[in-house]
């Protein structure tokens, strides 16, 4: 018995086996789902492989978020699988380390900018309205965000773009409350994944994490960020929704 | 035990499919990034594959230490008889 025993989940954005995606994708078949996976680009055929590491290897779709014909395209592409969606997992940012992270923030254009906000915020959006329709009530939308309620070393506008993030999540949350669907948002910790390592100056969030965490804090573990989007993908967070969930060792609560 | 050879091979077959790089080309001496122009994203895939092929891990921390095709066969070799 899995808390998502029966469930239908499509996990978007899984690239290597050290992404959360894939930790979500683990836990959610070790609790009883059936998942979908998708990535895109030249990405994709990286995902493709890694899909053999999970318990049950899963489809893999071609979801480009941005792309309005994707996104036209997705349903059918879900349907040829499963009869309908659970669940929704959001595990999608991009910023371009170049322009936009790493302490150039006053120059940071806004076509990068843009885009940055296009792929970690609005795709949420797009992502929730493409698939609510496959949905019923208790349906569940699961996002991922870095505290964007204060300013990090070198995290500079992919910050702006998280905080665009939180206000989605909640003005989902607002919109699609009447049809019973949730969306909430998993604040981790630093974790070492292939995103994170395109962050330039990722090490300086560590070492305060692991000092100050009362609970501690491990980069390298994925499985607390994976457990807790699970848990908030199943029916025992019914009421819950426009909420931001950290999965930080409790650094946030901490003043020092 | 694979030999020298046939790792480099076979790690050659995989930048081949992966890259699009003349199996010829992919020597021990070889940068994956200045000699074959194995970008990042290629890197991280024909990692991947080598995983698979050679039953091995090659840990993230590794992988910036494997300049050459040579690390790379070397590092199998030491993985696969550790």
């Amino acid at each position: 018995m899995g808390i998502l025993d029966g469930k239908r989940i499509l996990v978007a954005g899984v690239t290597l086996d050290s992404s959360i995606g894939f930790a979500t994708a683990k836990v959610a078949q070790e609790q009883g789902a059936t998942v979908l996976i998708s990535n895109f680009g030249r990405a994709l055929s990286i995902t493709k492989r890694i899909a053999k590491r999970l318990p049950v290897e899963p489809p893999v779709l071609e979801l480009d978020v941005t792309d309005d014909e994707h996104l036209a395209a997705l349903p059918d592409k879900i349907r040829e699988h499963v009869d309908g969606l659970d669940g929704v997992v959001h595990s999608i940012a991009y910023g371009n380390p170049e322009t936009i992270l790493g302490g150039k923030f006053l120059d940071g254009p806004w076509d990068d900018v843009s885009r940055a906000v296009h792929v970690s915020a609005y795709s949420l959006k797009a992502l929730a309205v493409t698939c609510a329709p496959l949905m019923s009530r208790g349906g569940s939308i699961v996002g991922l965000t870095f505290d964007a309620t204060v300013a990090w070393p070198g995290y500079d506008w992919m910050g702006v773009a998280k905080a665009a993030l939180e206000s989605t999540s909640r003005y989902l949350a607002r919109d699609l409350g009447a049809q019973g669907i949730r969306c909430n948002l998993v604040s981790a910790g630093p974790l070492k994944t292939l995103a994170a390592k395109a962050i330039p100056g990722f090490e300086k969030f560590e070492e305060p994490w692991l000092e100050r965490a009362p609970l501690g804090w491990d980069p390298s573990d994925l499985e607390p960020t994976g457990k807790t989007i699970v848990g908030l993908l199943s029916d025992f967070f019914p009421s819950t929704t426009g909420e931001i969930v950290h999965v930080d060792g409790g650094y946030h609560a901490m003043g020092a | 035990m694979a030999s020298t050879e046939e790792i480099r091979s076979n790690l050659a077959e995989i930048v081949n499919e992966i890259a699009g790089i003349p199996v010829e080309d992919v020597q021990l001496d070889k940068s994956f990034t200045d000699d074959l122009d194995v970008d990042s994203l290629s890197m991280v895939e024909v990692v991947v594959a080598a995983e698979e092929k050679f039953s091995v891990k090659i840990p993230d921390d590794e992988v910036k230490n494997l300049k050459t095709v040579g690390d790379a066969v070397a590092f199998i070799e030491r993985a696969q008889n550790g």
